[in-house]
């Protein structure tokens, strides 16, 4: 029973038993779960699972335009993210001001205050009608910022030997960054490139304010016709949980290769 | 090789690595740089292959002045091998890449003949079967080898060691410094900083003395050694000797 439930500290070596993980896993799971039943309990509330599936392809849609929209900003993100990290040890300096200015009011703002800010007043300006690029747009923007943090780590990493080394060797600047420092910049970015995909996936569930069609707001107008909120809701979370669970996992993974390869 | 530094000066910010160092070979096979650790050996050889420009001075290595621009400093980097203390392979890329793939982007040899040439250099240094392990997966004696292979792979004019067995435990070092001086015995020029002084004695024509930034000495290596003439390089020598 105590070896099911306890890290046996005298024998680190030998690890958790996968017996062991799976009881103490549907140990803390059932509590959790008592717990919201409890809750739910106390609120005496009316479930009415039948009115929502009714409405089960509108969640499939929502969720996969919510993947799609988060794929397509993953990707321009890493190019946004890639140029300002670039900028930023650029020798023309208001080049390196803008990636600077730019990094630190993106992380310092609400994305809310963004996507209302770009939507409303500078997607406008530029006559841009069709609000899922605006969405795509802002979301890259928003990410970008991020992944630019990420890449620049990574590039800091690669140590200044290697660097004294490709010098040595009589690498170019571009050389030395070509097959030197961006191969291992990039490896030692993705796990935290993960997660920032992971970031994103939630973070887009913001669009909906600007009536992009996406899991959130097909979860929010299911429940407006339905007047079921938690079957609403609930499935929203089992949603993204479907897709940030696996992406947390990879991150794992990925950190792990790492540590056993540097 | 016919090496001059003549009145060499290195800062860095306020710290004042070399003040005015004096050297002239007329011709060495091998050149060992010995001394103190912080007394300016590294800079020495750092400013030979022209990783670093000197702040004043000039330098010449067989009568042609180490360039000052950018440009054609990289031109003479391409004619030099350097081997440091800890390696410096890519760890991303396998031995036998790590030593093919300046050949290919910086000598512009074809792909295959690269990695042809880098087969035969692993071989040479009993390595044959360890082309395609990362360097992670070797060990820092091997490790160390494929570093003295890229160093070589472009028949360079010059190969120069910064502390090459510093990071070896004594095992290795011994086998390291018996590539080494196979090399010195095959005709290869060659500079060593290096701590081994049994190995600076045997291996090296000449040895120079380097502390506080100067040259203190410096001479054939069997006199230098055996009877050196400033009473520092003479404590230098008994310490280093003592254990």
């Amino acid at each position: 029973m105590r070896a099911l439930l306890f890290l046996d500290t005298e024998n680190e070596s030998t690890g958790i038993s996968s017996l062991a993980k799976a009881v103490s896993f549907a140990l803390a799971f059932s509590f959790l779960c008592l717990l919201a039943m409890a809750a739910f309990a106390s609120l005496e509330y009316d479930w009415n699972w039948s009115a929502v599936y009714r409405y089960k392809t509108k969640f499939i849609d929502g969720w996969l335009v919510t993947i799609q929209v988060s794929s397509v900003s993953l990707v321009v993100a890493c190019l946004i993210g890639g140029l300002s990290a670039l900028a930023a040890r650029s020798p023309f300096l208001p080049l390196r001001y803008l990636s600077k200015i730019y990094i630190e009011g993106t992380r310092g703002t609400p994305l809310l205050v963004q996507i209302l800010l770009i939507f409303y007043v500078f997607a406008d300006a530029a006559h841009l009608d069709n609000r899922y690029v605006v969405g795509v747009l802002v979301l890259s923007l928003f990410s970008g910022a991020y992944v630019s943090e990420i890449f620049r780590a990574g590039i800091e990493s690669v140590g200044s030997s290697q660097l004294l080394s490709a010098k040595a060797i009589g690498f170019t600047p571009y050389q030395t960054f070509r097959y030197i420092v961006f191969p291992q910049a990039l490896r030692r970015s993705l796990p935290a490139l993960a997660g920032q995909f992971a970031n994103l996936i939630k973070d887009s569930s913001l669009l909906s304010i600007i009536a992009i069609g996406e899991f959130t707001l097909n979860a929010q107008e299911v429940n407006t016709s339905t007047l079921s909120t938690f079957e609403s809701f609930f499935p929203l979370a089992v949603g993204y949980l479907i897709l940030t669970l696996p992406i947390f996992y990879l991150s794992r993974h990925l950190e792990k290769r790492l540590a056993f390869d540097l | 090789m016919k090496l001059s530094l003549e009145s060499i000066t290195k800062t860095y910010g306020a710290h004042r690595a070399l003040k005015g160092l004096d050297l002239k070979l007329e011709s060495s096979r091998c050149l060992t740089l010995i001394g103190p650790s912080g007394g300016g050996k590294s800079t020495t050889l750092r400013l030979i292959a022209g990783l670093e420009k000197a702040s004043g001075g000039s330098i010449q290595v067989n009568n042609k002045p180490v360039p000052q621009t950018e440009e054609e400093l990289r031109r003479y980097r391409k004619s030099i091998g350097v081997v440091f203390q800890s390696y410096n392979l890519f760890p991303h890329f396998d031995a036998l890449t790590n030593i093919a793939l300046p050949l290919e982007k910086v000598h512009g040899v074809s792909r295959e003949e690269s990695r042809d040439r880098a087969q035969s250099l692993l071989s040479q240094f009993k390595l044959a079967t360890h082309g395609r392990k990362k360097p992670s997966e070797l060990s820092g004696g091997q490790n160390q080898r494929v570093a003295i292979a890229r160093s070589l792979a472009h028949n360079p004019d010059l190969i120069l060691f910064d502390e090459p067995t510093s990071a070896l435990d004594p095992e290795m070092s011994a086998q390291i410094l018996d590539v080494i001086e196979e090399l010195i015995q095959s005709g290869k020029d060659c500079v060593i900083v290096t701590h081994q002084m049994g190995f600076a004695k045997r291996a090296s024509d000449y040895a120079a003395f380097i502390s506080r930034g100067k040259v203190e000495e410096s001479g054939k290596s069997l006199e230098l050694f055996d009877n050196p003439q400033c009473p520092e390089l003479a404590q230098f020598l008994e310490r280093e000797l003592k254990y």
